[in-house]
């Protein structure tokens, strides 16, 4: 019987990565439905039917369809974690505030510099397209000063909410794992002492292996864990 | 308890905040911030906002401190749910879409319009030039998304569904900009349901009181 819950996007995208990471944290079973975006799948009638923007991904459960990864997110979490067990989201209000915060913070300053480094540095080359050294430069600088920040916060805080992994935190993996391991920029987040220790402590996550694993993978396939 | 609310009334993300408080009947206090002067960057408020932004919210006697404005609209909307407007929606279904909405407003809206505003607003301000090769782009860009909100709008009345919540407050700063500063109400106008829905949301009271909260510049 196939799992009720699919997900529609090549893993290799950041944003399906995300909500991949989040599935496989809450520990829940799902299909993976591949979009080819090279062929253009994803501004076709048929998707736009579940994405309107022609974006990567889109969620759909018995009881919802949904898009945009920072939402679905919230929305696994909320939906399926057990009551009263400390999750992604945190126990209670004042607790998630802070990991709101956190994921808005990745969201609007950390996301856009770091995304655009990953088209310029890891997806325009194996798309044989132009790179833009101005962009390079100016993002490389942003993303600088937003690690500098982040560096000071965890010298203070375990992870960025608090003593535990949150899903502001996890929001971060998929731009940090392409910037760290598929360009020559590691540097960026290896030679910030504290921002080591963080990206080391959640990259290591089995979860998080396991959304690498299925990146890797070049066959489109169900997936199930 | 008053919420103190640190950023310029005229500023697109703490008039965020302003209008979800007022949409919740919260009081609050505005300390505003000098980001002419470049206030925002100087230790004193980097102790409170590490990025140098604004707004943040502080309420002292909680010892409780926030910011990221579209983090802060979400707290006081739980918090508060059972006081003013119901800005969350009441199921999970609901509330999916309403953060939903929201994303797309951070990501898709805000991008391009971000962009223009940096060019046509900012930057002049700053003695530099105005790239209109940038503006075009992202004006184009905008249009799209416009349209895929018109195509929404039609069937629902709100961009959750039925009802106001916070991804269409989380629109009204900049939209504001849209139809009055940056003179580009056309792409408002031109879409029937965009323009339903923004006269609607737009002549909200709590709104209104946002704008009147804006100090008048000088004669």
């Amino acid at each position: 019987m196939a799992a009720p819950i699919k997900v529609f996007g090549p893993a290799m995208s950041t944003a399906t990565a995300r909500v991949l990471a989040c599935l496989l944290e809450s520990q829940l079973q799902f299909d993976l439905v591949p979009v080819d975006m090279s062929k253009g799948q994803h501004k076709k009638p048929e998707f736009l039917g579940i994405q309107p923007f022609g974006q990567v991904p889109a969620f759909q459960d018995e009881h919802i369809s949904l898009f945009e990864s920072r939402a679905i997110c919230r929305y696994i979490v909320d939906k399926y974690t057990e009551k009263g067990k400390r999750g992604l989201l945190g126990m209670e209000t004042l607790e998630r505030a802070s990991i709101e915060q956190w994921l808005e913070a990745e969201s609007q300053s950390f996301n856009p510099p770091s995304s655009a480094l990953v088209f310029q540095l890891a997806f325009a080359p194996r798309m044989k397209l132009k790179q833009d050294p101005n962009l390079i430069a100016q993002n490389e600088a942003k993303l600088s000063k937003v690690l500098d920040v982040y560096e000071q916060r965890l010298g203070d805080s375990r992870f960025l909410a608090g003593d535990e992994f949150t899903l502001a935190d996890l929001s971060h993996l998929p731009n940090a794992q392409y910037l760290i391991n598929a360009t020559d920029r590691a540097a960026l987040f290896t030679s910030r002492k504290n921002v080591n220790r963080w990206w080391e402590e959640i990259s290591g996550r089995t979860s998080w292996k396991k959304v690498v694993e299925m990146q890797q993978t070049p066959l489109p396939s169900s997936s199930s864990t | 308890m008053v919420v103190k609310v640190y950023g310029p009334a005229r500023a697109a993300c703490p008039q965020r905040v302003m209008a979800c408080l007022l949409e919740k009947g919260i009081d609050f206090q505005i300390v505003s911030v000098d980001l002419d002067s470049g206030e925002q960057k100087k230790p004193d408020f980097l102790a409170l906002q590490p990025f140098g932004q604004v707004p943040v919210v502080e309420e002292e006697e909680e010892g409780f401190r926030l910011f990221e404005s579209r983090a802060i609209i979400r707290y006081y909307a739980t918090k508060h749910a059972d006081q003013g407007t119901d800005l969350l929606g009441s199921t999970l279904k609901e509330q999916a879409l309403v953060n939903q909405w929201l994303e797309v407003e951070a990501h898709n809206y805000n991008e391009p319009l971000f962009a223009i505003v940096l060019q046509l607003l900012v930057f002049p301000s700053m003695g530099l030039p105005t790239d209109s090769a940038v503006v075009k782009s992202n004006e184009a860009r905008l249009s799209q998304v416009l349209d895929v909100y018109d195509q929404h709008l039609a069937k629902n009345k709100y961009l959750a569904g039925q009802f106001f919540s916070l991804a269409d407050l989380s629109h009204l700063p900049g939209t504001q900009h849209l139809v009055t500063t940056l003179g580009m109400s056309h792409l408002v106008k031109e879409r029937q349901h965009v323009n339903a829905w923004w006269e609607d949301i737009s002549s909200r009271p709590a709104w209104k009181k946002v704008l009147q909260l804006v100090p008048k510049p000088l004669e």
